[in-house]
């Protein structure tokens, strides 16, 4: 059964800036706490002075199940990007469950684990290698992201070349040709010139009604009414709102964030 | 998800294993795009040990008072042996993780795919700067006989520890960034107080307490073969013994990190 299940589930971001990157400060500091704590009467306090810790997702219970197509909202910030992290596996966290089934296949990024210094094709077969795909379906998926990207003669430079529009393009193409059964997308997906956009809707779409869980985050509503079922308004980490699309932007709209 | 770390950091270690054909892949791409647009390519790596050989082969034999015939294929061995085996290794096995970030902050792969990517890089390498000493045994008619093969294992046993560099060493500087400085001072006092450039038998009787020194341990593993000598039990011993406290350091130090590695880098 395809799903996706949190308890409690917390995450805790550390952010090091200044000396904290520092072994010999960090370990000099420690010390320094120490000698100053056995001066001092009562309890310790960690001082973490250069550390900078985010709560990013605050004791979240969800369960999302097949078939659902969720949209998460929110402020820059709310933690719908960390949230799509962590469901892909990336970030991980000790605080409360998280069980994902199924298998998850993420776009983070245009240019999710792309080597700017390859060329296009290059780019095509590590991703293909990355995937785990045999020799003929690398082929063949060479051919149709070929073909989707239109990139003609750069499909043979290096991808620093590119225009940014032409790296989405690449990018868009080379990530959304696996099937997953769990599809996490961020908003990125947005960009390019018109006549790629309509193109890109048409792909997305078609790979949209091939998974079983869609999750997306978007600042565009009105996608997000077109393709979700439920939507997840997320604020400071935590669900402000959860329930069908049109409620749920509606109340969104009307607390003046759209 | 809701596994322990042990079997997380387990099932991470298998999984890298079982994707080599991806970390072969990266490996070979970072040493072709290191290389890209020049013409000759990896072998500048062999053009460059060449050189160093034989300017150095000239003054130290000079210096040491020594045989060119002696003095060079010890050299050039210990040189090629030096550089990629233990100083490179554990140079790179620092940055290992903060270099692929993006690919980590990308997707979910095992992160000791990141150890077999860099292993596979240096094994090129060593693959082109191990031409020199070759050609140089060939030059002076030193031929080590079958006994060589005995460095085979020694190989080995680099291989295993420079993973477990990764594995320690990896995560320690991502976490904190001043330790690949330190690292990279720390190699280049090795490299002076090591039988590299000069030859154990020039201590004289204070030769034996060379043995304190892991490197010469090591290195003796896979030179002394290759140039006609078995390592002593005593070396075999220390160098063993040395290798399971770092692989176990390493695997406590990735147990505790991994989780945090995505964070870091």
């Amino acid at each position: 059964m395809v799903s996706i299940t949190l308890r409690d589930y917390s995450l805790i971001y550390p952010m090091f800036h200044g000396s904290a990157r520092s072994f010999k400060k960090s370990l000099f500091k420690g010390v320094r706490q120490k000698l100053r704590d056995r001066q001092a009467v009562g309890g310790s306090i960690i001082s973490q002075s250069d550390t900078t810790v985010v709560v990013a997702l605050d004791t979240l219970s969800l369960d999302i199940v097949s078939g659902e197509r969720v949209g998460l909202i929110g402020h820059n910030g709310a933690g719908k990007s960390t949230l799509l992290r962590a469901m892909a596996g990336i970030y991980e966290s000790s605080l409360g469950t998280m069980q994902v089934e199924g298998e998850v296949h993420a776009l983070l990024s245009p240019q999710a684990g792309m080597n700017t210094d390859l060329t296009g094709r290059e780019n095509i077969r590590l991703y293909a290698r990355v995937l785990g795909l045999s020799d003929k379906a690398t082929k063949r998926l060479e051919e149709e992201v070929e073909s989707f990207a239109e990139l003609g003669a750069f499909m043979d430079l290096p991808v620093r070349h590119y225009s940014s529009g032409m790296a989405i393009r690449l990018g868009f193409g080379l990530t959304t040709s696996p099937r997953p059964e769990i599809l996490l997308m961020d908003e990125w997906f947005m960009a390019g010139d018109s006549h790629f956009q309509e193109k890109a809707r048409d792909r997305l779409t078609r790979l949209i009604e091939c998974v079983r869980i869609l999750v997306v985050t978007s600042h565009s509503l009105p996608i997000l009414r077109e393709w979700c079922t439920r939507i997840i308004w997320m604020e400071a980490g935590r669900v402000r709102m959860d329930g069908p699309a049109n409620l749920v932007i509606d109340a969104y709209e009307a607390a003046g964030q759209g | 998800m809701s596994q322990s770390p042990l079997a997380l950091a387990w099932d991470d270690i298998v999984s890298g294993l079982r994707r080599w054909r991806l970390a072969a892949m990266l490996g070979w791409t970072d040493i072709r795009l290191r290389y890209r647009g020049s013409v000759l390519g990896p072998c500048w790596l062999t053009l460059s040990a060449l050189v160093m050989v034989a300017s150095m082969g000239v003054i130290y034999a000079r210096l040491f008072h020594m045989v060119l015939k002696d003095y060079l294929p010890f050299l050039s061995l210990s040189l090629a042996l030096w550089q990629v085996g233990l100083a490179s290794l554990l140079q790179e096995s620092c940055t290992c993780f903060t270099e692929a970030d993006s690919m980590i902050h990308a997707m979910k792969l095992p992160y000791t795919l990141q150890a077999i990517r860099l292993l596979v890089r240096n094994a090129i390498v060593f693959a082109h700067s191990i031409i020199v000493p070759i050609g140089v045994f060939i030059l002076y008619g030193v031929w080590p006989g079958l006994v060589s093969l005995a460095s085979l294992p020694g190989l080995l046993l680099w291989c295993v520890n420079g993973y477990a560099a990764c594995l320690l060493l990896g995560p320690f500087c991502a976490r904190f960034r001043d330790i690949t400085p330190v690292v990279a001072a720390f190699m280049q006092i090795a490299f002076y107080v090591t039988p590299i450039i000069w030859q154990p038998g020039q201590l004289g009787a204070r030769s034996r307490y060379l043995l304190l020194n892991p490197f010469y341990d090591m290195m003796e593993l896979v030179r002394g073969p290759i140039l006609g000598h078995l390592p002593s039990l005593t070396m075999i011993g220390i160098s063993v013994g040395l290798s399971v406290i770092w692989c176990g350091l390493a695997f406590m130090t990735f147990l505790r990190t991994r989780a945090r590695l995505a964070f870091w880098v």
